[in-house]
């Protein structure tokens, strides 16, 4: 019983590390030309991308996922929010952004990445 | 970017489609040739597209024309497109469905024969070697439900858990894998589990998958039917126009229509673009646009708006706006983004959202063990059906739904009404309005002062008053100056040229005709001036007592004459304001006019409270009063005048003159002239609100109260656990009722004067 209860809070601790503590290194956008983000699978691919602060920049969506979640893209903090047609590619212009992190996700919050401005 | 200095004009941008461009040298060749123009600030050609978008001023054709130098063809871009997305999404929502509605009658189709058996007494348990053999061939029956029905829970989930993210795929696939897990492990190796504890739950894994197929394939009917709104404006657009072309008329493509093009529209037929009528009159039905029920009469000069229907006559219009410039394509786009945008209240939900499902993940584990060390026995059945029924009766998606649907069907409603909300944020503060501030010209009164009636003062004829007067002011804009001029038009009195013009903000205009000193405006302005006035102050009294406005004329510090200029009250003004009156609001009126004038009009149209006299620049100051005295305040102008009160107040509502929309100058854009337009927006916005708590409320209450009874929290008293498969249908079912619940707002009566 003591091992499965040990195992039961081991599990819990794996959980808050992987989805709340670990933060996956961010992707960093290339200078030139827009950066693709692939939608597809439940999840933005990647999701942690990192931008250069002020400078202006084209994330580029690919949506593959057919579920009605992914169409919408939503930057709360940033007020812009687009409706990513199936199997094709809806550019997002981002306006020069203070050095930051800034969250984008789908309407309901599953879908979520992150950008990182420095 | 070109060295052209930057104009004082909104920028915009042009979309041209390049055919013949197939490589990357061709990208340099178009925007260089694009560059080339001296109003065009920048080309960005998109090479996967063979689209360029080009900002600046340059009309399309001159854009096409440098092009087509350069060895490539082009034709705008127009909202087809739109048409285009919209036609694709439905298509690909229907493929989604039909998909989904399949792997529902397959997962159904083992499910409910397997749930049937149990309620009707049949033993899920393993003890002989019969039923294991028997159960064994139903996991294997379950797992190719799992593969054929469920894979997009399981894909989804892995590959959220390998970006570190977790969804609804996440607790589905869980709780149904966990489900199956056990039963496979029960049929297999049946020693290794105590003997209470050998019971199967195949049936679970198949209904959940089943009725989760069906709550998602119900879900996108329902969500179709949330976009209706932004669907009936896209339709609007027309397919083909008439141009008229070396005197003959031809039917071409919308997409091909440029600027300055003349078209024919023929009654009964929709407006093709935007144009200006350049022969011909008929009227016009705005309604789908502006709400305004009643056709607009057009004549030569009178603006047409791309997709309105012309009624009665043959018109001849000069394009001025096509594609995505047209009011039709702006108003489009603003409601997407609007529908788009979330009001604040929505923002705790997404943040709990953010963190729902690992938690949920969390209190199953928990739940497990608490089952595991103080459950009664079968404890690993307990603690296997209790965590299941935990990860499948947790729904983000209601959570994550509650706003953005609301916020979608009400901000579609009010455009209906002809009523253009900026954004979520401004819908949810108009609902919490608690004082109106209304302007009282344009927005009160129809903003067309007319010329009344004249006073002779010193003047000899009524004539030669509106000679002068029509004279200096003849460059106003001013309305009350319009008036003038209108009335001297009407007469056909020459004007003569003005010197030394000079207008007094708040007080009138001075300057000199014909080497006469003229001044004009009120009384301030003719005591700072040592006109005497003192004769006629009663005469001026009566005048504003009848809710005109009463100029005073002077030439050479000598009072000519009074001119009364009226400006009627809109129609329905008062039956609007009552609206306003009856939903608690105190209304404030504004006006630059007198006070008898103001007291006049107020008194028409019943407010108790208003402020005469009031220069442009002060009613900012009155809105930030209102506010310092704890009022929520909504300020409602024309838009151009009023920019910075709409810009402090918070909720500024522009009130339009039909299509011409002032979209970017306010949070709210009332199409319609019609103060009734303002009593709609804040019903709409109270009905989206009222609607948005209901969804959030019902939300977490589901899921505050179901994952506890899930965890089992009844089981003493009850001494069941909660099936896993009703769990199911109530996560499959939540996020439809919300949805449902959205769609509910499109019932909303709009008037209820």
């Amino acid at each position: 019983m003591l091992m499965i209860n040990i195992l039961g809070l081991l599990c819990i601790a794996l959980i808050v590390w992987w989805f709340w503590l670990y933060k996956p290194t961010a992707v960093v956008a290339a200078e030139q030309g827009p950066f693709t983000v692939l939608v597809a699978n439940g999840s933005y691919q990647p999701a942690r991308i990192q931008l250069p602060a002020g400078q202006a920049t084209t994330l580029r969506f690919i949506r593959k996922d057919a579920s009605p979640c992914a169409k919408m893209l939503v930057f709360n903090d940033l007020d812009i929010s687009a409706e990513l047609a199936l199997n094709q590619t809806t550019d997002i212009s981002l306006p020069a952004m203070a050095p930051g992190h800034y969250g984008f996700s789908c309407q309901m919050q599953m879908y979520r990445g992150e950008l990182i401005v420095q | 970017m070109s060295s052209v200095p930057q104009k004082n004009v909104a920028k915009h941008t042009s979309y041209l489609q390049i055919e013949g461009a197939s490589c990357a040298s061709c990208v340099g060749k178009i925007e260089g040739a694009l560059m080339q123009l001296p109003e065009v600030e920048s080309a960005a050609m998109n090479l996967a597209q063979s689209t360029v978008a080009i900002t600046g001023d340059a009309p399309i054709a001159t854009l096409i024309k440098a092009v087509n130098a350069a060895g490539y063809e082009a034709k705008s871009i127009v909202d087809s497109s739109d048409q285009q997305l919209m036609d694709d999404k439905e298509q690909a929502d229907q493929q989604y469905f039909q998909r989904l509605k399949r792997e529902m009658w397959l997962a159904l189709g083992l499910g409910v024969p397997l749930m049937l058996y149990g309620m009707l007494g049949g033993d899920m348990m393993v003890v002989t070697d019969l039923q294991r053999g028997l159960w064994l061939l139903v996991g294997l029956l379950t797992l190719a439900v799992m593969v054929f029905a469920g894979r997009h829970f399981y894909v989804g989930a892995w590959k959220s858990f390998a970006n570190h993210n977790a969804n609804m795929d996440t607790l589905i696939a869980l709780g149904t894998g966990t489900a199956w897990l056990y039963s496979m492990v029960v049929a297999l190796f049946p020693l290794a589990v105590p003997e209470m504890a050998r019971h199967v739950y195949f049936e679970a894994t198949a209904m959940i998958i089943g009725l989760i197929n069906l709550g998602l394939a119900l879900e996108i009917k329902a969500r179709g039917r949330t976009s209706e709104a932004i669907k009936r404006l896209i339709g609007l657009q027309a397919k083909t126009a008439r141009l008229l072309r070396n005197g003959e008329e031809v039917d071409i493509a919308i997409e091909q229509i440029q600027q300055g093009d003349i078209l024919r529209v023929r009654p009964g037929e929709k407006i093709a673009v935007d144009g200006v009528v350049q022969e011909g009159s008929s009227a016009v039905d705005e309604s789908m646009l502006t709400g305004e029920p009643m056709p607009v009469a057009k004549n030569e000069g009178d603006e047409l708006a791309a997709g309105t229907l012309n009624k009665s006559g043959s018109l001849l219009y000069k394009v001025t706006r096509v594609g995505k410039e047209t009011a039709l394509a702006r108003i489009i786009e603003m409601v997407k983004r609007a529908q788009n945008s979330k009001p604040p209240i929505g923002r705790l939900a997404d943040v709990i959202a953010a963190y729902f499902v690992p938690a949920i993940m969390i209190i199953a584990v928990v739940s497990a063990l608490l089952w595991l060390n103080f459950g009664p026995s079968p404890q690993l059945a307990f603690a296997i059906v209790s965590a299941t029924t935990v990860l499948i009766i947790a729904c983000p998606c209601a959570l994550g739904l509650a706003t953005p649907m609301s916020v979608m069907v009400g901000v579609g409603k009010a455009a209906e009404a002809g009523v253009l909300i900026r954004n979520g944020a401004a819908l949810q503060t108009a609902s919490k309005i608690t004082a109106m501030v209304l302007d009282k010209t344009g927005t009160i009164t129809l903003g067309q002062p007319k010329v009344s009636g004249i006073v002779l003062a010193q003047a000899k004829d009524e004539n030669e008053v509106l000679q002068l007067t029509a004279s200096l002011e003849s460059g106003s804009e001013h309305p009350l100056a319009l008036s003038i001029l209108a009335s001297a038009k009407e007469r056909g009195l020459s004007l003569a040229s003005v010197q030394n013009f000079n207008a007094i903000a708040g007080h009138g205009v001075a300057g000199q005709v014909n080497g006469r000193h003229l001044l004009l405006g009120n009384e301030k302005l003719m005591r700072d001036n040592g006109v005497a006035i003192a004769d006629y102050i009663s005469t001026a009294q009566t005048m504003a007592q009848r809710a005109e406005t009463p100029m005073y004329f002077a030439v050479d510090q000598q009072l000519a004459a009074i001119i009364a200029v009226a400006d009627p009250i809109k129609e329905e003004a008062i039956a609007a304001i009552q609206r306003l009156q009856k939903n608690g609001l105190r209304i404030v009126m504004l006006t630059g006019d007198n006070r008898a004038t103001a007291a006049a009009v107020a008194k028409k149209v019943g407010i108790s409270e208003y402020f005469a006299e009031v220069l442009p620049q002060q009613k900012s100051a009155k809105v930030a009063e209102l506010q310092a005295q704890g009022e929520i305040v909504g300020m409602t102008g024309d838009g151009i005048n009023d920019a910075p009160a709409l810009a402090l107040a918070n909720v500024g509502f522009a009130i339009g003159t039909g299509t011409d929309v002032a979209i970017e100058s306010a949070d709210i854009t009332l199409m319609r002239g019609s103060l009734h337009g303002l009593a709609d927006a804040i019903a709409v916005s109270k009905a989206t609100l009222r609607n948005i708590k209901q969804n959030l409320f019902g939300a977490f209450i589901y899921n505050i109260a179901g994952v506890p009874i899930a965890a089992g929290i009844l089981f003493p008293f009850t001494g069941m656990l909660l099936s896993p498969v009703i769990a199911g249908a109530a996560m499959a079912f939540s996020s439809l009722t919300v949805v449902t619940n959205a769609n509910r707002l499109r019932l909303f009566n709009l008037r209820q004067h």
